[in-house]
């Protein structure tokens, strides 16, 4: 069994007495080599649950392992690319490579960072740049660092649809070479549905999906026929219109295939309809749970 | 790298195919067109997914299954090559099969059946038929 790039235990962030809980009872498993979606509605705790993985923030509850240490420990192995890319605006686009080169000694890919960061003003400054020249810049720095593990928030936001999926291409040749797990959230599912094959669904500071998306949308089922009950599968969402009743729902067993025209759902559909019913149960693929090596002992 | 691939793949997101099977089925139609021929090597996983941004995962499922029905072979260090070609001639041109489906789909136009009829009830026929085989 491969190790794990990020594991939490009961993992919670609180910004402040009367700010809430960002994050709560957050306990999963990513594996390494996966590329894995960070998703979730806006203020859904992804931004924090990366900074708590790239050891900016410090968990108020619980904790969070990578790459099979603490998050401090694991930096050298670590590249993480917040949502506002953060570079100095004094420096050139030649000068910031030049900085990620040597404080990068030892591991820094010249030609990885120069692919991406080919197209930009070298002599151009940082605070002269567009959103989405500084989002290529910052993705320069993160590739030419050689890491293992590469946290990105809203990494395509910024983008235009030919750099999308430039970058995008990219990322995921790296992936192929270097077997680089990757972390990327987005509000925007179907802009990473392609390229993840491992899926994090954040609502409301809980982990409510968490597993291969494979896996994930093959448990649900999208069932339509005459309204009846619909035990033992859990109802995710169900709407009945006269006679006819649509549900997704969580299979608990084989559905009979006489009562019910059975399909299978898109992963957007899944997250739709669990956006709108926050009382579904979350789902955890095997993969997915914290803590099992412990079990195990 | 050594020789170029002899072919690309188109990734249509929107198909509800999966992007496993499209692989899978470009392949075979190259191989059915003459396009891909024993020997020719296929595109690197890298090659693939920085062109289409895909899933590198994706990628080597749709190897496995075209190594899985004989189709490729995976030698280390070098790539993915063909191994044979698919014969199209029983599926498409066999007369008899053809002439029973005409028929048949004279039938079903005579009943009453529109082309939609016919379709939904010939893939419906299609999919309980092969379902084992996809499953498998």
């Amino acid at each position: 069994m491969t190790g794990a790039a990020i594991e939490a235990n009961g993992l919670g962030m609180t910004y402040g007495r009367k700010s809430g809980w960002a994050l709560r009872d957050c306990s999963f498993r990513l594996p390494a080599g996966r590329i894995c979606a960070l998703v979730g509605p806006n203020g859904a705790g992804k931004s924090t649950l990366l900074a708590l993985a790239a050891g900016l923030l410090r968990p108020s509850e619980g904790s969070v392992r990578v790459l099979g240490g603490t998050p401090g420990e694991a930096r050298p192995r670590i590249a993480y690319v917040s949502q506002d890319k953060p570079l100095y605006p004094q420096l050139t686009v030649a000068d910031t490579l030049w900085a990620g080169a040597e404080l990068n000694p030892g591991t820094w890919d010249r030609e990885a960072a120069a692919r991406i960061a080919g197209p930009l003003p070298q002599d151009a400054k940082v605070k002269a740049l567009s959103g989405g020249q500084r989002t290529r810049l910052a993705l320069a720095l993160a590739l030419g660092k050689r890491p293992e593990l590469m946290l990105l928030d809203e990494p395509m936001a910024d983008l235009d649809p030919l750099a999308r999926h430039e970058l995008m291409g990219l990322l995921m040749a790296e992936a192929a070479e270097q077997s680089t797990t990757i972390v990327m959230s987005s509000h925007i599912l179907t802009e990473l549905e392609g390229s993840c094959d491992y899926l994090l669904f954040v609502d409301g500071g809980r982990v409510r999906l968490g597993g291969e998306s494979d896996d994930i949308v093959a448990a649900h089922a999208v069932l339509t026929g005459q309204a009846r009950d619909l035990a033992p599968h859990t109802v995710v969402e169900s709407r009945t219109t006269g006679r006819q009743m649509t549900a997704l729902v969580r299979k608990e067993g084989p559905v009979d295939p006489a009562a019910w025209d059975v399909t299978e759902p898109s992963l957007e559909e899944l997250l739709l309809a669990h956006l709108r019913s926050p009382e579904a149960p979350a789902l955890l693929t095997p993969s997915a749970h914290a803590g099992q090596e412990v079990a195990a002992i | 790298m050594a020789e170029s691939a002899a072919v690309e793949f188109r990734i249509d997101r929107r198909s509800g195919v999966a992007t496993y099977l499209q692989i899978v089925q470009q392949t075979k139609q190259a191989l059915r067109l003459g396009v891909l021929e024993p020997g020719d090597r296929l595109p690197t996983a890298r090659e693939v997914v920085e062109a289409t941004a895909i899933n590198p995962n994706t990628v080597l499922k749709a190897y496995r299954e075209l190594e899985r029905e004989g189709l490729v072979e995976a030698r280390r260090g070098l790539g993915t090559f063909v191994r044979r070609t698919l014969g199209s001639a029983a599926a498409t041109t066999d007369p008899p099969l053809r002439a029973e489906l005409t028929e048949w789909t004279r039938r079903a136009r005579a009943a009453g059946l529109d082309k939609d009829d016919v379709s939904a009830l010939f893939n419906d026929v299609l999919d309980s038929t092969f379902k084992g085989d996809q499953d498998s």
